[in-house]
């Protein structure tokens, strides 16, 4: 009998991103989230008899820049092709996609995980279009209609497959991760997954160690964040690897990832798997891509996640754990180092990035991130005013949540609520007299030799003060005064 | 009868108005469509509109151009804004196209006049128009006898007078086949000339749109009208247009025309091949150069178009399933039922045939057996056309092995297949084909002659039928109705 632990996972991933152009894959119905169902429709996008589809240049060179940054080879000549299934929300019960020949082939992505890089293969980027959405009155069991919303349908989506590469669900949620990054610094997908904008399916089997063999594979579907792709991962290579030393066989399916419980479930066996009846779609003719193009797109790539994350690490000696977070996003890194630029020390810039800003920010993403109300040159001043005595640290945390809310500068906040350090020794002198005077067993126990009782007779004097005081004034003001070391 | 171009002169003369001869042709339609039933939909109004519109540009001496105020018919495969657009189906008998096709609009910019919608095989998939949901058509020259289709409404409407000139779409000889039938010219132009934006897909990679009229000329003037680029159909060329009807008046004096042995077939009509054989002598006279010509992959053509044409089909027709327009069957008690219902009541026999051998021709494990097989053939037919028009400018051929035969006479599917024989292999090879009056049986039933050219050669096409016409009495008869 065969031991769970001598099998290993084999996984590949699929995900499926929303390109950022403004018009759709085949017609130029906008792409905006969120207007009245169907108001963002056409003929064309309706699959009305009689139209055809023409290809958005622009959607184009999103999948080429992607499959560049990640070293793909271009085809110079790719085709779409025809994938057949009925369902309701595709109003051509096809969808134009890519299959035989798709816009690129053959490259990799670099992952860490656990301070190893690894080198995971790329075997294709292709487009297609994207579908409508039903909506169910109630529940899809009890609804006695549904109705069909085409605006997203022919939303152009890139589809990036991953070779079985990944050997654990950790680094299927840490490839994931690093491809989104990648797509957010490429400026071509927003990677919001609750929006359903970058989606993943999951291919997972198992297979003795040592073993070079495919063993037969499972997809997952239904995956929409990294947590999801992690968690199902492991649920299904422990479902297999259970199976398999129980001396069960794996049939080849289809399952959906069931977040709210924690389980797959099986959508489809093979013997029912589609026949998608794939066909050149001829309506298009062949795409031609010359190496020009490709060439001058290369040069406008922009740094990517990883370089940009090694730079953070050699150029400001940052941590490697400071450098990945800054850098998940090109908004957030972008910020980071305009911040570093106006106040030039980059670990508190870093602290109070990762701890401030991203605690109040709703999401991480671009545009989260760009409509801070705290633009960087304020951050920069905050910091600037606690370094030079202006306010304490502790006052400067209200004050970010202050300007924050109100989009007000720190100066201003300052200034109109009088938070300015108080570092007048004869002020404070008074305050620390009275605070003796009112603590006298917190005296006593310096006395007897207690050290902790300084820092509760601070609190005192910084409470007194509604934190206005300055810490190492206050310290030293004390220390004179209560009686030489105990 | 007038032809195209001698409306345009009487209009510019003034002695015809566009109101006019709109109320003239509407009465003759009133009058004769009961009989011949060429048209399915009847645009009075718009037309009449149209017309108003057309004899102010002419009053104003501004018309838009030699196509001002003629009046058109449509067949019902090319969607039209407002106007129901059926196809010849059940399925979408309920269908108001949002959108007009290209063609429409470039017919709308040359001022010409939509007098109504044609009848026409189901989906465009026939060769005599019984196969329409609705009705059949009847051949003009003889009620009897079927017009040929699948533009069968289209054919009779012209040579029945019911229209001046008229679109239509040839897929595998639907605008030549039926042209040929009632001796009126019919051109199906190189893939990629006319725009198929808003031509309801059959097979994609073969359909094209193109004129009927009942002379070359007017053949021409709706062509140029029609022809060039479209950046909504990314298969239409940017090949230039050129002037077709300075083209006409070229002559054929040199002209190198081929006769390939392979259109003469056991078993044609003795009728047709000696007319055929007639008209070739014809053009000798005129200064053509005849050679014989081989076309060697011909016997497979057809059965290669019986994969690639329902391949195509099955997925087009994929998008009627009762669930955004059209005819949608009632009862059903959920999404498979709905499906399975609207399709069954929706699609007629000839049309779920295709979509059957073509659902198979692409299914996993046959697709390379059939799909492919079908599309290496197809290189071959083309590549078989490429090495004849080394030798020669055109080529000449019967249009179909037989004249009009009786309404219902064919009912084996096969037999009614064979009917496009000479007009198929064009359509897999992209090229331009013209079918125009070659002369009559005895019995007084019009033959077609075929041209077939050189891709984006239509000009060479109308001028050697343009010579052969001047010198020809056929396209002056007319069918007695009454
Ligand atoms: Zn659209």
């Amino acid at each position: 009998m065969s031991r769970a632990a001598d099998y290993e996972d084999v996984i590949g991933l699929e995900v499926h991103a929303q390109l950022l152009t403004r018009s759709k894959m085949f017609c130029g119905c906008p792409t905006t989230f969120g207007g009245a169902p169907n108001s963002q429709t056409c003929p064309i996008c309706q699959g009305m008899p009689g139209v055809l589809p023409v290809i958005n240049r622009r959607a184009v060179e999103f999948a080429m820049r992607t499959a560049l940054a990640l070293h793909c080879t271009i085809n110079s000549g790719c085709r779409f092709a025809r994938k057949h299934y009925y369902y309701p929300d595709m109003p051509k019960n096809y969808q134009i996609s890519q299959y035989e020949e798709p816009l690129a082939v053959e490259g990799w992505l670099e992952i860490e995980v656990g301070g190893q890089v690894k080198r995971i293969g790329i075997q294709r980027v292709h487009l297609e279009e994207d579908v409508g959405k039903l909506v169910h009155e109630g529940t899809l069991e009890t609804a006695r209609a549904s109705l069909v919303d085409f605006n997203r349908s022919g939303v152009p989506l890139m589809e990036i497959v991953s070779k079985p590469d990944i050997r654990s669900p950790e680094e299927a949620a840490v490839y994931f991760k690093a491809l989104r990054a990648i797509l957010i610094y490429l400026g071509v997908c927003d990677g919001n997954m609750e929006e359903g904008s970058l989606r993943c399916d999951t291919n997972v089997s198992i297979r003795p160690r040592g073993s070079s063999e495919l063993g037969t594979k499972v997809e997952v579907k239904n995956l929409n964040s990294f947590k999801n792709v992690q968690q199902a991962t492991a649920y299904e290579g422990e479902r297999q690897r259970m199976a398999i030393t129980s001396g069960q066989t794996i049939v080849q399916e289809t399952r959906l990832w069931e977040a709210d419980r924690s389980y797959t479930l099986s959508m489809r066996s093979k013997e029912y798997a589609h026949d998608y009846r794939y066909f050149p779609e001829p309506d298009l003719v062949p795409l031609k891509v010359e190496q020009r193009w490709a060439d001058q797109l290369r040069t406008t790539l922009p740094e990517l996640p990883v370089e940009r994350q090694r730079r953070f690490v050699s150029q400001y000696g940052l941590p490697a754990y400071d450098a990945d977070l800054l850098t998940q996003s090109r908004a957030l890194a972008d910020y980071y180092e305009a911040a570093v630029r106006e106040y030039p020390k980059p670990k508190v810039v870093s602290n109070w990035v990762m701890s401030e800003l991203l605690r109040e920010l709703l999401g991480d993403d671009e545009a989260a991130i760009s409509k801070s109300p705290i633009p960087p040159r304020n951050l920069a001043r905050l910091l600037a005013l606690i370094e030079d005595g202006t306010i304490s640290g502790k006052i400067a945390k209200d004050v970010f949540e202050k300007m924050y809310r109100s989009g007000e500068d720190a100066e201003t906040i300052v200034r109109r609520e009088g938070l300015v350090q108080v570092a007048d020794a004869g002020a404070l002198g008074a305050v620390v007299g009275q605070v003796l005077a009112s603590n006298p067993g917190a005296v006593e126990d310096w006395k007897k030799g207690k050290k902790q009782s300084l820092g509760f007779l601070v609190g005192q004097v910084m409470k007194a003060t509604q934190g206005k005081a300055n810490p190492a004034l206050v310290n030293q003001l004390l220390l004179e005064r209560l009686p030489k070391e105990p | 009868m007038a032809t195209i171009a001698e409306l345009g002169i009487r209009y510019r003369s003034g002695e015809a108005t566009p109101t006019g001869v709109v109320r003239a042709y509407l009465e003759r339609i009133e009058a004769l469509n009961p009989q011949v039933r060429a048209y399915f939909t009847v645009t009075r109004d718009t037309a009449l509109a149209q017309a108003e519109a057309a004899e102010k540009r002419l009053k104003a001496g501004a018309p838009l151009g030699l196509l001002d105020g003629i009046p058109l018919a449509i067949k019902d495969v090319i969607c039209t804004k407002g106007i129901r657009t059926a196809c010849g189906s059940k399925i979408l008998e309920p269908f108001v196209p949002p959108y007009d096709a290209t063609v429409i609009a470039r017919l709308g910019a040359a001022g010409a006049i939509i007098l109504g919608k044609t009848n026409m095989d189901e989906f465009a998939m026939g060769s005599s128009t019984e196969n329409s949901a609705f009705f059949p058509t009847r051949n003009p020259w003889d009620l009897g006898r079927v017009p040929g289709g699948s533009s069968g409404g289209s054919a009779a409407a012209v040579a029945a007078d019911l229209a001046l000139g008229a679109l239509g779409s040839d897929t595998g000889g639907s605008i030549r086949q039926p042209a040929a039938f009632c001796g009126t010219v019919g051109l199906k132009p190189t893939y990629g000339r006319v725009s198929r934006y808003g031509l309801v897909a059959f097979a994609s990679s073969l359909d094209q749109i193109g004129p009927f009229a009942r002379d070359v000329r007017g053949a021409a003037l709706i062509l140029q009208a029609i022809a060039g680029h479209d950046p909504l159909d990314s298969t239409s060329t940017e090949v230039p247009v050129p002037d077709y009807t300075a083209a006409l008046g070229r002559g054929i004096e040199g002209l190198r025309v081929g006769v390939p042995a392979e259109y003469f077939i056991e078993g044609m009509d003795p009728e047709v091949e000696a007319a055929v054989r007639a008209a070739i002598d014809v053009l000798k006279g005129l200064g053509a150069r005849t050679e014989k010509v081989s076309l060697p992959h011909t016997d497979y053509a057809l059965a290669a178009y019986y994969l690639i044409a329902p391949a195509e089909a099955s997925s087009n027709l994929a998008r009627y399933d009762g669930v955004k327009y059209g005819y949608r069957a009632a009862g059903g008690k959920d999404l498979i039922q709905m499906y399975g219902r609207t399709r069954a009541e929706g699609f007629g026999a000839e049309v779920k045939r295709r979509i059957m051998l073509g659902t198979y021709a692409l299914s996993a494990g046959y697709y390379e057996a059939y799909y492919g097989k079908a599309q290496r053939v197809r290189t071959l037919v083309r590549r078989d056309f490429q090495q004849a028009f080394e030798r020669v400018d055109l080529l000449v051929c019967p249009t179909a092995p037989s004249v009009a035969f009786k309404l219902g006479d064919k009912e084996d599917p096969l037999q009614m297949y064979l009917c496009d024989v000479f007009t198929i292999p064009v359509n897999l090879a992209g090229l331009p084909g013209l079918s125009l009056p070659g002369g009559f049986t005895a019995t007084g039933l019009p033959i077609g002659l075929q041209l077939i050219g050189k891709p984006f050669d239509e000009a060479t096409l109308l001028s050697a039928a343009y010579a052969y016409e001047q010198v020809t009495p056929w396209h002056t008869r007319a069918p007695e109705l009454a």
